[in-house]
């Protein structure tokens, strides 16, 4: 029981990472139809920008506060990523839009190999150990086998539910969150109606990457270690996650990375860790194969 | 009308300094472990500086060539047809790839002939048959597959399993080879029957990363990471490639050489992707392949006009898989050594980047872009000009990938439609004649 409660914290922390990613796959899908290949690779550089930015404010403006360093650290690599999302979409996105349907793909899969190695070009392709922050913890339960939820597991769940709700709000109740559904539904009618179509698109990217920046923090906290290659296997599993809370819904997006979170954990624990990402990509193929709208998305009909 | 100076440097500058805001932390800051395996940071704003710099100058000649060429005089595009180059380049092509290896052999003498043959030749022809057999099922069926290395896995460790294990020559376990990939095809081609476009992309990458995991860690079947070594070599038909007694040299009274093996496997992937191509041409002109194409344009419309999609798709992915699994027995017997680190994803990518950039479909635009790409990051490899230009610690092959991945980027801002975009029907009237891919359908789900 007790290491089903361990098993179950562990599962919703993964999965809250999962999500975040999952929601910058789904909108970017939901609005242009395209697989942003590179999404798992933006996670990645957040990450790194987060370690960077930490390493400075620690040791080259000697900033002795861990919650004031991380929140800044947050903010900053949200705003970078940002910028990077919105950059990678001008140039190797834009200019395919219209053209045929593999080309945006090819595109991304290109960007993603790129910004690996861009990172591992200029950082080194080692490991890189971050120094532990928030190390404490609170015991649920005492006993041989207490059940305990650390600082950093609480920090992620009450950062990502901020967040959710902060999202839910842009897009239910502002103007950009109208554009962007509508662009969703028609865009060539959202461009007749006077909607900036490119800029909405712009701006979904630039939400996608803001959340997988902070998902990006937050791994880079929780674990302790990045490395250049980080972006790939995260990036397909929260593309599951979205592929399963149906792609194109964003609170099907938070399901699925629940989900996967839930799926990976309980099955590296009672399973076999080693085969863990065979777990995550079956789920994928099954999913796809059997309910390709997933659990919350709009069936996907064929018109002639 | 006239692009003013002033407009494009401020274009330029204002790109320049998004550069230098994307460069802040990842390039003017360095962080490295130190001898307690802690990380330090430290600075480097030269670097940062220099990259923004530098997309201020290519913004500004972007600029210029932009406006040089929306002020150029259009050409009409039209559906006239269009001079066919491809059979007498695919002669020229032939030509020179049967006489590549005697030509290098004269210039360069057997030492420096074989890193040529081997690090170009034999690298390039194996991506030229893995794209033609790619080809097959992205390009004439229009199948996105993402995880085609999968089948290349398959006939690598196929030979390597079955020539160490029951001790089988090459020769009789490159059609099982062929074979097992094949029926792999088929097994992984079932359950995506139902998928179209994107989805199916993803699906095929998740069956390759899966076989990719299962190798690592089945390690009583394959050895896992550690791979499997001491795999025989190629034997000419029979006759190994030894200095002793009974080999090759000594039987053709020749003075033994390495470079005799190194001919032969030449030789033996030039006949293999000639094989995939020749099948590939033939199967065009068959029912089958002219179902594949149909498919490719439009699913809803072949299934209405009574085309049996189910085959169609199945064959088409058991003949790519199966030139993916020849193409994989022969990387093994190359190598010696087969290990999961050989068909990772990036494998797949550059697989199907070749493809799409040739011009989907386009046989002789497949081998143009597999010399391209493949060719061209292998030089990468070798530019010691560089080295001098950014000091010694330079090392050209770090920035390989990076220059790859950039390089799909502009290929497909560039040309979309691959550097052969013109499609010859295999029905025509009066004349054969090619068309401009422009005007294909093609895909819409």
């Amino acid at each position: 029981m007790e290491n089903f409660l361990q098993q179950l914290i562990n599962a919703l922390t993964l999965g809250s990472i999962y999500g975040l990613i999952a929601i910058g796959y789904t909108m970017v899908f939901g609005i242009i139809g395209m697989v942003n290949f590179a999404h798992g690779d933006v996670f990645m550089l957040a990450a790194f920008i987060a370690l960077l930015i930490f390493l400075a404010l620690t040791q080259l403006l000697g900033l002795a506060s861990l919650p004031i360093a991380f929140l800044i650290v947050l903010v900053v690599a949200m705003v970078l990523t940002a910028l990077w999302s919105w950059a990678i979409e001008r140039v190797a996105y834009r200019p395919l839009r219209g053209s045929f349907r593999l080309a945006p793909l090819i595109s991304a899969i290109g960007m993603s190999i790129f910004l690996s190695n861009f990172v591992q070009v200029v950082q080194g392709p080692r490991n890189k150990p971050v120094p532990p922050m928030f190390t404490d913890f609170v015991r649920l339960t005492d006993g041989p086998l207490s059940v305990a939820l650390s600082y950093k597991q609480m920090l992620i769940m009450a950062v990502t539910a901020v967040l959710l709700v902060g999202l839910w709000f842009v897009v239910q109740k502002t103007a950009l969150g109208r554009a962007q559904r509508a662009c969703e539904q028609d865009r060539r009618m959202a461009a007749l109606l006077g909607i900036d179509v490119n800029r909405t698109i712009s701006l979904t990217f630039v939400i996608g990457a803001a959340l997988a920046a902070v998902a990006g923090v937050l791994y880079m906290m929780y674990y302790g270690v990045v490395n250049f290659a980080d972006g790939f296997v995260p990036g397909v599993k929260a593309f599951t996650a979205a592929v399963l809370g149906g792609i194109g819904s964003i609170p099907g997006a938070v399901i699925g990375g629940l989900l996967i979170g839930l799926i990976e954990t309980f099955w590296s624990a009672y399973f076999s860790s080693d085969y863990k990402d065979v777990a995550a990509f079956s789920i994928l193929a099954v999913v796809l194969i059997f309910m390709p709208s997933g659990l919350l998305g709009r069936p996907d009909v064929e018109k002639v | 009308m006239p692009l003013s100076l002033a407009h494009a440097l401020k274009q330029a500058a204002i790109a320049g300094l998004l550069a230098l805001g994307l460069a802040f932390p990842i390039l003017a800051l360095r962080s490295d472990q130190d001898m307690n395996n802690r990380l330090i940071v430290e600075t480097r704003w030269s670097w940062a500086i220099g990259a923004a710099l530098a997309i201020f100058a290519l913004r500004l000649i972007g600029l210029y060539l932009q406006h040089w060429r929306a002020n150029r005089p259009q050409s009409v595009r039209s559906n006239e047809a269009r001079k066919d180059y491809g059979t007498p380049l695919a002669w020229a092509g032939l030509i020179i790839l049967f006489a590549f290896p005697f030509v290098i052999l004269s210039l360069l003498g057997p030492q420096g002939a074989l890193k040529w043959i081997n690090n170009y030749g034999i690298q390039i022809l194996i991506y030229v048959m893995l794209g033609w057999g790619l080809n097959i099922v992205v390009g004439l069926a229009g199948l996105l597959d993402l995880g085609y290395v999968a089948f290349y896995a398959v006939g690598a460790y196929s030979y390597a399993l079955l020539s160490t294990t029951y001790g089988l020559s090459f020769w009789i376990c490159l059609p099982l080879a062929g074979l097992l990939a094949a029926f792999w095809g088929i097994l992984l081609g079932f359950p995506v029957l139902r998928l179209r476009g994107d989805y199916l992309a993803i699906v095929t990458l998740a069956f390759g990363e899966i076989i990719r995991v299962v190798l690592i860690n089945w390690i009583e079947f394959s050895n896992g990471s550690a791979g499997i070594s001491s795999i025989p070599r190629v034997t000419f038909f029979g006759l190994p490639f030894t200095a002793g007694e009974g080999g090759f040299a000594a039987l053709f009274g020749l003075e033994f050489s390495p470079i005799h093996r190194v001919m032969f496997l030449y030789f033996l992937i030039l006949c293999l992707a000639l094989i995939t191509n020749v099948v590939t041409l033939r199967m065009r002109n068959l029912p089958i392949g002219r179902a594949w194409e149909a498919l490719r344009e439009d699913e809803i419309a072949c299934r209405s006009l009574g085309i049996n999609t189910v085959n169609t798709k199945l064959t088409a992915f058991a003949l790519g898989a199966m030139f993916g699994g020849f193409a994989g027995s022969f990387f093994a017997v190359r190598q010696n050594f087969v290990s999961p680190e050989s068909f990772t994803f990036i494998e797949s990518a550059t697989i199907l980047a070749i493809v799409v950039l040739g011009g989907m479909g386009s046989q002789i635009g497949v081998a143009i872009a597999a010399v391209l790409m493949i060719g061209g990051t292998e030089v990468l490899r070798e530019l010691d000009v560089l080295k001098a230009i950014f000091g010694e610690g330079f090392d050209p092959a770090q920035y390989r990938m990076l220059v790859f991945g950039l390089g799909m980027v502009v290929m497909m801002i560039w040309k979309p439609r691959g550097l052969i975009s013109t499609r010859t029907p295999t029905i025509f009237h009066m004349k054969r004649r090619a068309v401009s891919s422009d005007l294909v359908k093609e895909g819409h789900a």
